[in-house]
């Protein structure tokens, strides 16, 4: 429908003539000169510009509750084991959704597809009557296999989708969740400590892992440090998939997923397909979502079927949100920054405040928070 | 020029152009513009975006009766001073303009597409600007509609009046019939064919009840042959109509048909104002295109033995499809060791052949790399081959704005051709070699005199010279046998030019071959060791530089015979 | 076009509607659902939902989706219902104050979700979905911590025995059928008397004709160039930004007063939960006729609430008559709601992609 592009100046306007009603691109501003090294408190100003109002504020929340639980003599070395467990739990969760934005797929609230994945790896290795190691290793396997070809169609259906991702991730996955849950209800598990008592069919809500490998990889390796126990097999694997993942946008495959994203048509003059690459990114994406629940589950001794997955996206992409990422720009730093302080917090407000307020001020203040970060994330006009 | 009015032709009266041969150039005798005062003036209207000077000081004006053809090649500021002229945003938004509008005399200033519309001016769009879901009816009065007062709308107001659907469709009849239209005014313009849309956007200017002055901007672009020509004769019976009419173009032939008074613009300037019964089709190519080449005579480079060596590329039947540039059967060798030139005026198709042998867009037709037959529409086969290209547009497809320099510079390379990495089994997963990355980019900004803080500043903020240093040296990277570069020099200093110049030349010392496509047919004079020229997707004429003038505005302008 | 062809294109046209319509049949047919019981749920749904729906269409001719923002608008009208209450209002007298009073709070919220709308073109339903959540993490603050502590609150039936925090639950019959009953009828359909809430089923029906009125004054003929192409519309002058933020209020409103509808046919307001599947079953509703992201109509809107919530109706007790276990049907219709909405997500991106 519209007239022949231009070509010499591609449509978007050169520093020759601006097309209509699109301005030429960004300020080509002749190279800078040497300027005077930074003074300390411009040097502080900057710092705090680059960490940004969130994580400024959300620190500092973070710092007065602390305060106040050291001030009315709280147990604080409980608190802090409390935290690095969520922090531990929830961390490989919120790594997943990295490739998915460095990829060009946006906030993946998807995630929920890969979570399932997982827990049906949980499911069968419990059903099979497995433990220990091998149990969990059996479920990421399970979970890892499944989330391949689940991955591989949620890339089909974001790439004909392109523009509408979050929300069309965010229905897939609650869809996903619910048949799911009439998957839970129906499928063929027959191990007597999973299904319910009456009626020998269909799965309980909550599955125990104790006796099976609840808090295997928290407890490996476990320490105990001024009163404070770290979870440190669960905290190693944490650590060692972010190191993977930074390396991974290192290496060729990364880096050609990202500069796909960055110029989808300067990629196919290279002769790479975007959305090959998307595809590989929503794969990356589920499959660390599978294996993440499985670590959750673990560490949190329980596996959460039915209806527990259905907003499990929201708290992930909160914690990436508040370590600094964008709609289109994420990094391992923002992922673990951001779940340090978001699980921190979430862990320390409820008892810290009930000393103070009755009833659970500390759930209202998570959907106010999480929910207040991906809103604001969403409606940030991003400086381009 | 200006000031002289155009004297209407007679019918059948013959031109002689410029050089060997007669040609009949017809122009409509009954078509005699009134002497007035001009409608619409535009008085030394300049604009910068960034710093860069867009347009330069343009005048012109535009009387009533009269069609008054703008041309330029694309880049010469036409798009910019329509922007200007009917108050679009984007130009408030980057600093304003210098200069004066002055409609019927007195001064305007329109900063908002709606004030220019009140104040007279209506503009048919390249771009159809129609509602597809619409009635044609609902299209015409986007925005006018005429409304009934009703209980509602005296309590909350005018926009709750319900529309009066009957005298929408018998004013939208009667501006179909004024364009000659016979549609239904309530037709939907999805079910519309494409050739109609333009005539119902004419019937929405000519329905403003103060339309003055119309613009029309390439308005034949998508039409066919038999459309184009109802569009002209609307446009001269508006004309006569009492309305002023701006026709912007770069269809040469369209322009000695209607127009009354021919200005061409070129980087910002109106070069001349011509009476088109007093001048030809190839005197304004050259006008459009570049400086008389008298000046680059002392540049024509001596060729070196590039009369004997094979074809390291052959180019067969090709056609490529791409949006505006479209190629409809060029074939062409490029001979070992020389540096081939593409020429030709915008539009006209000499931006896809390398686009098009590069495989970015579909294509058919055969090409052959010293010999073995090269897959189209795969760009990393041609990558593979030895083939490295330079995009024409820089910024959209040739460079990752927020990466760094480095990362730029060895993409290709490391992407296709598994450089710059480090050892590893899986080579998916190879480590890219950030110690070579970083020397490789240091050499290539030392040799190509890229200005820049460092390899790791980003892209965005390099001028437009030093990034089509980056691109030139993306493709250098890939080491490549044969290098297709598309306006180098485009919108960039003088000195950025003439370093990107003195390096091409460099390569081709070093063996690689070139096929320099661009519209400065100066700097193609001045390089190159023969120059094809594009017209209508196809190849007008194969010159070598020192040829004179008048082949090279024959070609461009299509009066040349084929030659195969 | 023979009429078999008509009839097949016209089925494949509306192969959506039928699907479900199928559905319901069939699930009643196995659960063995007694016409007159169907036909009562399908009457009381519809009067009780008909105008939550309604309230999406505006938004979707504006070009901004489907208005997930509407949980927003539904909270306004429960506040409202919950001063009404305090205040000791009741009958029809209550329930206008309640409307009354839930518009300028709903003006105030749509105003809000508007901005933010406009701060997120081409996210607006993603924007909409998490202003929702977000907007039920605030109420939650005000109703469970504010109430009776900050906010001088003194109805000990109404708050916690803590001393401050809505109850769970806050009996609303002294409204209840306000409306409804306004004029009162009830028709024996196979010998059970139904009742049939005319004074709502006419203000539903009020609300419709408004809407197709709406489409033929200016603003709705603005509405609609912007829902085809704001960018055509902007340069005809056309004030696309502050014209999205008035479809916006109008559909906040609209979803306020429907709540309110709503629960003054339910008779007690569950504070915190009432509110939260409000966006999505409406949603779906409106959905399941085969309206679309960018194109629905009152009698698609009218047609999806009953389809809908009768499947509501039908799958619990097609579950339990099928595999014994009535949770299968709910988990079922949760699905079919989830899944329909997917569907026309997926669908309005992939032709949004072919343009």
């Amino acid at each position: 429908m519209s007239g022949p592009a231009d070509p010499v100046t591609g449509g978007a306007g050169e520093d020759a003539g601006g097309a209509r009603g699109g301005a030429p691109g960004g300020p080509p501003a002749p190279p800078a000169d040497a300027s005077p090294p930074p003074g300390p408190v411009s040097r502080v100003r900057a710092l705090a510009r680059a960490a940004g109002v969130p994580r400024l504020v959300i620190g500092f929340f973070l710092i007065v509750l602390f305060a106040i639980a050291v001030a009315t003599r709280m147990d604080v070395p409980g608190l802090l084991t409390d935290s690095l467990a969520r922090i531990a739990r929830n961390g490989l969760l919120v790594l997943a959704l990295l490739p998915a934005i460095r990829g060009g797929l946006g906030l993946n609230f998807g995630l929920p597809l890969g979570i399932v994945c997982g827990l049906t790896g949980c499911v069968v290795s419990l059903n099979a009557g497995m433990k220990g190691w091998a149990g969990l290793g059996a479920a990421a396997l399970i979970g890892l296999l499944l989330s391949i070809p689940v991955g591989w169609g949620y890339g089909a259906i974001l790439n004909r989708t392109r523009g509408q991702e979050m929300m069309v991730g965010t229905y897939l996955g609650f869809a996903a969740v619910s048949g799911m849950s009439i998957f839970w209800l129906l499928a063929p598990f027959h191990n007597p400590q999973l299904v319910w008592a009456l009626g020998g069919i269909g799965l309980r809500t909550t599955l125990s892992l104790s006796g099976a490998y609840d808090k295997l990889l928290d407890r490996f390796l476990a320490f105990e440090i001024a009163g404070i126990s770290v979870p440190t097999g669960t905290l190693l694997l944490f650590a060692g998939f972010c190191a993977l993942t930074a390396l991974f946008f290192r290496t060729r495959w990364g880096i050609t997923i990202a500069a796909a994203r960055a110029n989808p048509r300067f990629a196919r003059a290279a002769g790479i397909s975007y959305t090959a690459t998307r595809t590989q990114a929503a794969i990356l994406s589920t499959a660390l979502g599978a294996l993440g629940i499985v670590v959750f589950a673990q560490s949190y001794g329980f596996v959460q079927l039915y209806t527990a997955p259905l907003y499990m996206a929201f708290p992930a992409v909160a914690c990436l949100l508040i370590g600094g990422a964008t709609v289109s720009n994420a990094t391992v730093l923002h992922v673990i920054v951001g779940t340090v302080l978001f699980q921190s917090i979430l862990t320390v407000a409820l008892p810290v405040t009930s000393q103070v307020v009755q009833g659970d001020i500390s759930e209202t203040a998570r959907l106010v928070i999480q929910n207040g970060m991906i809103l604001y994330a969403l409606t940030r006009r991003e400086k381009r | 020029m200006a000031a002289a009015t155009p004297i209407g032709c007679g019918r059948g009266a013959a031109v002689s152009c410029i050089g060997a041969g007669v040609r009949i150039v017809t122009c409509t005798s009954v078509y005699h513009p009134r002497v007035t005062a001009p409608v619409l003036e535009l008085r030394a209207i300049a604009k910068r975006y960034e710093g860069n000077p867009v347009l330069k000081g343009v005048s012109l004006t535009a009387a009533a009766g009269e069609i008054h053809a703008l041309v330029g090649e694309n880049g010469a500021g036409k798009s910019t001073l329509m922007n200007i002229l009917f108050g679009m945003p984007v130009i408030r938004e980057t600093g304003g303009y210098e200069g004066e509008i002055l409609l019927d005399g007195k001064p305007a200033r329109f900063d908002s597409p709606q004030q220019a519309m009140a104040a007279g001016l209506g503009m048919v769009h390249q771009e159809f600007m129609l509602l597809p879901g619409f009635a044609v009816a609902e299209n015409i009065k986007l925005n006018r509609e005429p409304t009934r007062r009703g209980l509602l709308s005296r309590v909350a107001g005018r926009k709750l009046e319900t529309l009066d659907r009957a005298r929408m469709g018998a004013d939208t009849r009667a501006a179909l019939d004024r364009v000659g239209l016979s549609i239904d005014e309530w037709a939907l313009v999805a079910g519309l064919p494409v050739g109609h849309l333009q005539f119902v956007e004419i019937a929405r200017e000519v329905d403003r009840s103060r339309a003055r002055v119309v613009i029309f901007d390439e308005p034949t672009a998508v039409l066919t042959e038999s459309e184009a020509r109802e569009m002209l004769r609307v446009m001269r019976d508006l004309a006569r109509g009492g309305l002023a009419i701006l026709f912007i173009t770069h269809r040469l032939d369209e322009i000695f048909e209607v127009a009354s008074r021919i200005t061409v613009l070129r980087d910002g300037e109106v070069v001349a104002t011509l009476d088109p019964a007093r001048t030809s089709a190839v005197h304004v190519a050259e006008l459009m295109v570049g400086r008389p080449a008298k000046v680059a005579a002392a540049h024509v480079v001596q060729t070196h033995g590039a009369d004997a060596p094979a074809p390291v590329l052959s180019v067969r039947d090709l056609a490529v499809a791409m949006p505006g540039e479209r190629v409809d059967g060029v074939t062409l060798e490029l001979r070992r060791g020389e540096i081939l030139g593409i020429g030709g005026l915008a539009g006209q198709g000499k931006t896809g052949i390398a686009n098009g042998i590069m495989g970015l867009y579909p294509a058919t037709g055969s090409v052959a790399v010293e010999g073995r037959p090269l897959p189209l529409g795969d760009p990393r086969a041609a990558i593979r081959a030895g083939l490295a290209f330079v995009s024409e547009d820089r910024r959209g497809v040739g460079l990752l704005l927020d990466e760094s320099i480095e990362l730029n510079m060895v993409l290709t390379a490391l992407e296709v051709q598994g450089r710059f990495l480090r050892k590893f089994p899986i080579s998916g997963l190879r480590l890219a070699n950030r110690k070579a990355v970083r020397a490789h980019a240091q050499a290539m900004i030392r040799r190509l005199d890229v200005r820049c803080t460092g390899p790791a500043q980003q892209v965005r903020r390099l001028s437009g010279g030093n990034q089509q240093k980056v691109c030139l040296a993306r493709a250098m990277t890939q080491e490549p046998r044969i290098l297709l570069v598309s306006e180098p020099t485009r919108g960039i200093d003088v000195g950025a030019k003439a370093r990107v110049l003195e390096v091409l030349t460099e390569l081709h010392l070093a063996g690689v071959s070139l096929i320099i496509t661009s519209s400065e047919l100066v700097e193609l004079r001045s390089i190159c060791d023969r120059i094809a020229i594009v017209h209508a997707g196809r190849i007008a004429a194969v010159l070598p530089p020192d040829a004179p003038d008048a082949a090279f505005g024959l070609a461009m302008a299509g009066e040349q015979d084929l030659a195969s | 076009m023979s009429l078999a062809s008509r009839a097949r294109a016209g089925a494949a046209h509306h192969s959506v509607p039928i699907l479900f319509a199928t559905l319901c049949l069939a699930g009643a047919l196995v659960a063995h659902i007694k016409p007159s019981f169907l036909a009562s749920e399908m009457l009381l749904r519809f009067s009780r939902n008909g105008l939550l729906v309604l309230s999406l269409l505006v938004p979707i001719l504006a070009g901004l989706g489907l208005n997930f923002g509407i949980v927003i608008g539904a909270m306004a009208g429960q506040i409202a219902a919950i001063l009404v209450v305090y205040w000791g209002g009741s009958g029809i007298g209550g329930l206008g104050a309640a409307a009354l009073l839930a518009t300028p709070i709903a003006i105030v919220f749509g105003l809000a979700t508007g901005m933010i709308f406009n701060r997120a073109k081409g996210r607006e339903m993603v924007s909409g979905l998490i202003a929702g959540f977000l907007a039920n993490g605030l109420y939650q603050i005000v109703f469970l911590f504010m109430i009776g502590s900050i906010i001088p609150f003194h109805s000990p039936s109404m708050v916690l025995p803590q001393g401050y925090g809505l109850r769970n639950t806050v009996d609303l019959t002294s409204i209840q059928y306000a409306m409804d009953d306004l004029v009162p009828l009830k028709v024996a359909i196979e010998g059970s008397a139904v009742r049939v809430p005319v004074a709502t089923l006419a203000l539903i029906g009020l609300f419709g004709i408004f809407n197709l009125w709406f489409l033929r004054t200016k603003l709705g003929q603005e509405l609609r160039a912007m829902g085809q192409d704001p960018h055509v519309a902007a340069i005809a002058g056309i004030p696309v930004e502050r014209n999205r933020l008035i479809a916006t209020i109008l559909s906040t409103v609209l979803a306020a007063w429907g709540q309110l509808l709503f629960l003054q046919n339910l008779g007690t307001l569950n504070t915190y939960n009432s509110h939260e599947q409000v966006g999505m079953f409406s949603i779906a509703a409106l959905l399941v006729s085969g309206a679309t992201v960018t194109r629905a109509t009152v009698p698609q809107a009218f047609l999806g609430t009953i389809l809908f919530h009768t499947l509501f109706v039908v799958s619990p007790l097609a579950g339990k008559a099928l595999a014994g276990d009535a949770q299968i049907g709910e988990y079922f219709r949760v699905f079919v709601a989830y899944g329909v909405i997917t569907a026309a997500l997926v669908l309005h991106a992939w032709r949004k992609e072919r343009e």
